[in-house]
């Protein structure tokens, strides 16, 4: 019982909250979120091109390189463009307060500033052919130390269905709390597309491509059975080593009920009907 | 067992060890070093503590082979002992604290994932060991006693499953975060190989040609 006590004891020590922000137990309403700390969102960070270490990442990006940038929009589109990053500012920027829900089963709230990635795409008009866009993260093994790592397939990439990638929730984020990206969360522009796993929301992006084929991405490559295409948030479809039914928020004690579609089922159901979402996890 | 000469210093220095894993954790909780996923940086620190210890226990048959050194013989079992107590309160933390002593989700995540079946599996090998870990059954079972406490050589393999498996990543097909868990998992291997009866007596037998010659050399 003494390491109960301490275990716990330490855990209030250490600030972590146990309140809940909606004052009730596991299953919530999507609508109770509090947005996690800057502290919390810029020090917490899953970034491998850094370190596996979450808390490594942010004084290993110290130095990072975010400005200037280049993004070259490309493949089956009728404009394609490099774009510098002050031509994607001018894009209308929104703030949306999204949930981030990692597969490792913890969660956080942020509120991240952006534009919809529909708006760039339509600029570059796809071709009737275009059915995914590919994204592609920085190759650059001095900035990034862990892309010196022969375990995985640099550099990192990702996937959208065509219409997943004009969703107007589909962001991509150019900076969080007001401020320009901070490097550990994938300065200076990344994907955020919140009712799918985290590892789908690239970080760093350099090149965005429309295809008419599925694209390869980073971890689909690594562990095809455990890490789909789609990866949209769904409790009732478990990753095959660890459970999706209930995540931790960063700084509550209890954990909470993981809902469907991370709750924005009534937004982004419907691009899913018909499909059986245990085949296409 | 004190024989006389000074002060204990191998068994000091175990039991130091010993307590460090548990000291680094209050030491980074108070001035704020764990990560804002505490919990879960605790249940981490406290099974890594354990995989250091059930690995330590492992090394000290190889560590004498190799080395003809005998007082690491009789820290084996405070190594074990600390293996077993990681463990225990790393388990503790999973199930008390990381899924508030929730039985039945508890339930369905072991029956479930076999990551966690075989994290437990572990524990549940080392806890008849500890129980017979002291004197008094050691003398009592006799024989028994050290066929029973061969069931650390599987757990040594068990553990490193569970490590590996915690992970984002396919040890086997050596992709994505596998590189711990592959070192720890090739240093296992290598403490069970050293005690296959042929390999360790064709490395003894090497060890003490070559300290004869040694001998020879100084002599002549």
């Amino acid at each position: 019982m003494a390491g109960i006590v301490s275990a716990a004891s330490l855990l209030a020590a250490c600030g972590a909250n146990a309140t809940d922000p909606a004052g009730g137990s596991a299953t919530q309403t999507p609508l109770a979120d509090v947005p996690n700390t800057f502290e919390q969102i810029t020090n917490y960070n899953n970034y491998y091109e850094f370190s596996t270490d979450k808390q490594a990442v942010n004084p290993l990006s110290a130095n990072f390189r975010p400005t200037p940038w280049a993004v070259e929009v490309g493949g089956l589109v009728q404009n394609p463009k490099t774009y510098a990053l002050e031509d994607l500012l001018r894009f209308e920027q929104v703030e949306r307060v999204y949930r981030l829900r990692c597969v490792e089963a913890w969660s956080l709230v942020i509120p991240w500033t952006g534009f919809e990635l529909n708006k760039l795409l339509a600029e570059a008009e796809p071709m009737t052919s275009a059915k995914y866009v590919a994204f592609t993260t920085l190759l650059d093994p001095e900035q990034f130390p862990g892309q010196s790592s022969p375990f995985y397939p640099w550099p990192y990439t990702e996937g959208l269905r065509l219409d997943e990638a004009m969703h107007r929730l589909t962001l991509i984020a150019t900076g969080l709390y007001g401020e320009s990206l901070p490097n550990p969360n994938g300065a200076p522009l990344r994907l955020v597309v919140p009712w799918k796993y985290g590892f789908k929301s690239i970080k760093a992006i350099v090149k965005i491509e429309l295809t008419e084929t599925q694209p390869a991405t980073l971890w689909n490559t690594i562990a095809p059975e455990e890490y789909g295409f789609y990866s949209n948030v769904n409790p009732e479809v478990d990753h095959p080593r660890w459970s999706q039914r209930t995540e931790r928020r960063i700084g509550e004690l209890d954990r909470r009920n993981t809902l469907l579609f991370n709750g924005y089922a009534d937004e982004v159901a419907s691009l899913y009907s018909g499909m059986d979402l245990s085949v296409n996890y | 067992m004190s024989r006389d000469k000074g002060f204990p210093w191998p068994r000091v220095l175990v039991h130091l060890l010993g307590v460090l894993p548990l000291a680094s954790i209050f030491f980074a909780a108070l001035t704020g070093r764990l990560t804002f996923n505490p919990i879960q940086d605790i249940e981490q620190r406290l099974g890594r503590a354990a995989l250091y210890f059930l690995v330590a226990s492992l090394a000290v048959t190889p560590i004498y082979t190799l080395t003809g050194w005998r007082s690491v013989l009789p820290r084996r079992r405070a190594l074990g002992l600390y293996a077993f107590l990681y463990a225990s309160l790393h388990f503790i933390t999973f199930a008390v604290i990381d899924y508030g002593f929730d039985l039945r989700e508890i339930g369905r995540l072991i029956l479930e994932k076999p990551f966690i079946l075989l994290g437990l599996t572990t524990g549940l090998l080392l806890l008849p060991l500890a129980v017979t870990s002291f004197d008094y059954f050691m003398r009592k079972m006799g024989k028994k006693w050290k066929s029973l406490h061969r069931l650390v050589y599987i757990a040594g393999v068990t553990v490193i499953i569970h490590y590996a498996w915690a992970k984002k990543g396919d040890l086997f097909a050596l992709q994505g975060d596998i590189l711990k868990p592959l070192l720890w998992g090739l240093l296992v291997v290598s403490l069970l190989v050293l005690r296959i009866p042929a390999v360790r007596r064709g490395v003894s037998g090497l060890r003490q040609r070559v300290a004869g010659r040694g001998k020879v050399l100084k002599s002549a």
